[in-house]
């Protein structure tokens, strides 16, 4: 009779120390120390076929040396790797799906990546667990989709492994903290290595191997958008927001989406805002990248507090000289967090507002086109009602007020509702209607054998629709009938909206469902560029005293 | 104009206006358009236009339908040149146009 084997409670811990045994080994690696041309014998040594791998691919920094360096690995040894990410952006996220170092795949955004993943998985080189929401993903880092390896990026490391991630600290601390405390292997990238950091971001004991890249590690300026393109509808369309919106609901912390909609509003308010008398009363604090069009915002006294997801490039000594406004550290650089602003967009937050491509008649709103697997980011997470919110304000109790109104039973319980705004010009480029009866979505999740269409902001989470027509307040629609016609009242000349019924309508009008324009006190005439606080790039450098120093492609002067 | 098209619209019903200075408004630029209104004898409104963008007649007779009925305007006449605005640009051109006729804000 044999004995029972002894179970073993370590033995990911084991697993972990004879990879490390196996790396250290290897030519080119001292200690933590790896040199940049031993990264792909490092990783051969460090991972096993069916691990789960997180690459830093986040929505700008990117461990681009350490991407490359995977897709170098021999197939024969790795393989059937299952990535967790939240963003693929570069090309080499999805080499390793091509070249059969992978095979599972769990997401949270693709954006210049979506086409191809669409190919690539309707040629079969690749399973989707999930597409997911950031904070959701990083939720799945700490339960069921905890990574064996990480591939991190950092601007700097010390001799003895800690790490600066500087401005663009982002994702990196969500991902490591997940993989350092259950047994996994932490590699980063460094663009330097010094001997005294600027301060510590991450500790050296959560960091198994740096390695030097040879080139900085890319980060995108996602967030920089030129006053010049700025078009007097949508100077029109921020007026109606400061106006039917901010002011009507005294809004105080939001967030706001990354297109030239919003960069109109941030613009409007030294403005319009000013004009209003709602500096003070309105836009305070912001979960919010730093923007370059908030500089004569902050400039002029309105805005209290930015906590960010990120960075962006050029606004570094920006921030630098106004720690006032943003979170920095003991050296004076911006900290980001992806995991805590996402948290402080979703639950301290009395509004969001952003764009879309598409919304249906429910007011569900997606992103996703045909051939095209996108998904949404942190837009889900920001574009829903908090149910978990407990704490009190008065732009969330007036929004929980007008839905509940006379509203029998459970639903009619009292309690407060975030402000979800949908800021969409009614046509597209090119003509395209951004009001339609069926979403794209629900052809895409036929075509990808998705479980559920891949919707970005649900309609019963949407408060507003806000387009050059006028404004619709869900938040007043009884039933489904009224919230169809309040969304197309404002669907302008589209199929969509030339099919509202005219009678209803006007009733809805009477009721302040929907606000026209002149309804609200504007005068299109207001309605030019002359009226944002700053017109041109240059513009935004002047008003920053010259801090702001925009990467190159934005310097037309 | 070489693949330019040409439509016109008459609407009948609303008050005369007073007789007025010619009044223009935007630019003939990309995704632009310019507005002409003058004051015209009768009591209809005679829109006119030259388009860059072919086809979507029917989308501007519900755009300048629509503007008529915001407006209830009569004895005038307009022209519009045209270089692919949305219907969103046009009706602020148009609402700009007249919020200058009439000298007042709405």
């Amino acid at each position: 009779m044999t004995a029972l084997a002894e179970p073993s409670w370590t033995r990911q811990r084991d697993d972990r120390a004879a990879r490390l045994a196996r790396a250290a080994a290897l030519p080119g690696v001292r200690g933590k120390a790896v040199d940049a041309d031993a990264v792909v014998a490092l990783l051969e040594a460090l991972l096993q076929p069916g691990d789960r791998v997180c690459q830093e691919g986040d929505n700008q920094k990117q461990a681009d040396f350490l991407a490359r360096a995977l897709t170098q690995v021999a197939p024969a040894r790795v393989h059937d790797l299952h990535m967790v990410q939240s963003v693929l952006s570069l090309p080499e996220h999805l080499d390793v799906f091509e070249l059969g170092i992978a095979s599972r795949l769990d997401f949270s955004f693709s954006g210049p990546q979506a086409a191809r993943l669409a190919q690539l998985l309707g040629a079969g080189k690749l399973r989707i667990g999930a597409i997911h929401t950031y904070l959701e993903l990083f939720g799945r880092y700490f339960v069921d989709l905890t990574p064996k390896v990480s591939l991190i990026a950092a601007q700097m490391a010390d001799r003895q492994g800690n790490l600066y991630t500087g401005p663009n600290t982002e994702d990196t601390p969500a991902i490591v903290e997940a993989t350092a405390f259950k047994s996994g292997l932490v590699v980063a990238q460094v663009d330097r290595v010094v001997d005294k950091l600027p301060r510590v971001d991450i500790p050296s004991d959560w960091v198994d191997f740096v390695v030097q890249a040879p080139e900085p590690a890319f980060i995108e300026p996602l967030f920089t958008r030129d006053p010049a393109q700025i078009s007097e509808i949508q100077v029109l369309m921020a007026m109606m927001a400061i106006k039917g919106i901010y002011a009507e609901y005294g809004v105080q912390s939001l967030n706001h989406g990354i297109g030239f909609d919003t960069a109109a509003i941030e613009l409007l308010l030294p403005t319009y805002g000013e004009r209003l008398g709602l500096k003070g009363r309105i836009c305070r604090h912001w979960a919010l990248n730093p923007h370059p069009a908030l500089i004569p915002a902050i400039e002029a006294g309105w805005v209290e507090s930015v906590h960010s997801f990120g960075s962006e490039l050029g606004m570094e000594e920006y921030v630098r000289a106004r720690p006032d406004v943003f979170f920095t550290g003991p050296d004076g650089s911006l900290r980001s967090n992806r995991a805590f602003c996402q948290a402080a967009g979703h639950y301290a937050c009395d509004l969001f507002i952003g764009s879309t491509l598409q919304m249906d008649m429910q007011g569900n709103s997606s992103t996703a086109t045909l051939g095209r697997i996108s998904g949404f980011g942190g837009a889900p997470n920001m574009g829903a009602d908090a149910r978990g919110r407990r704490h009190a304000s008065a732009a969330w109790l007036k929004a929980g007020r007008e839905s509940r109104e006379g509203v029998p039973g459970v639903r009619g319980t009292p309690r407060g509702q975030k402000l979800v705004v949908q800021m969409v010009e009614t046509f597209r480029e090119h003509m395209q209607p951004a009001f339609v009866e069926t979403l794209d979505a629900w052809k895409l999740a036929e075509q990808a054998g998705l479980d559920l269409p891949p919707i970005m902001i649900y309609g019963d989470d949407v408060t507003h629709v806000l387009t050059e027509e006028g404004i619709a307040n869900l938040l007043l629609c009884r039933n489904d009938e009224e919230r169809e016609h309040a969304i197309r009242g404002v669907a302008g000349f589209t199929p969509a909206g030339q099919k509202r019924d005219r009678a209803m309508v006007e009733r809805l009008r009477a009721r302040g469902v929907i606000r026209r324009p002149a309804d609200l006190g504007i005068d299109p005439r207001d309605a030019t560029r002359n009226l944002l606080a700053a017109r041109t790039m240059r513009d935004l450098v002047r008003a920053s005293g010259g801090l702001y120093q925009p990467p190159r492609r934005f310097r037309n002067w | 104009m070489a693949g330019m098209e040409s439509l016109s619209f008459t609407f009948d019903g609303g008050r005369a206006l007073a007789p007025f200075a010619p009044t223009l408004v935007g630019v003939v630029a990309s995704g632009n358009l310019e507005v002409l209104v003058e004051h015209a004898a009768g009591t209809g409104c005679r829109i006119d236009i030259d388009t860059s963008a072919r086809g979507f007649g029917g989308i501007w007779e519900a755009v300048l339908r629509d503007f008529h009925a915001r407006h209830r305007a009569a004895g005038l006449s307009v022209a519009i040149h045209d270089m692919g605005a949305t219907p969103a640009v046009v009706s602020l051109r148009l609402d700009q146009a007249m919020a200058a006729v009439r000298g007042a804000t709405p």
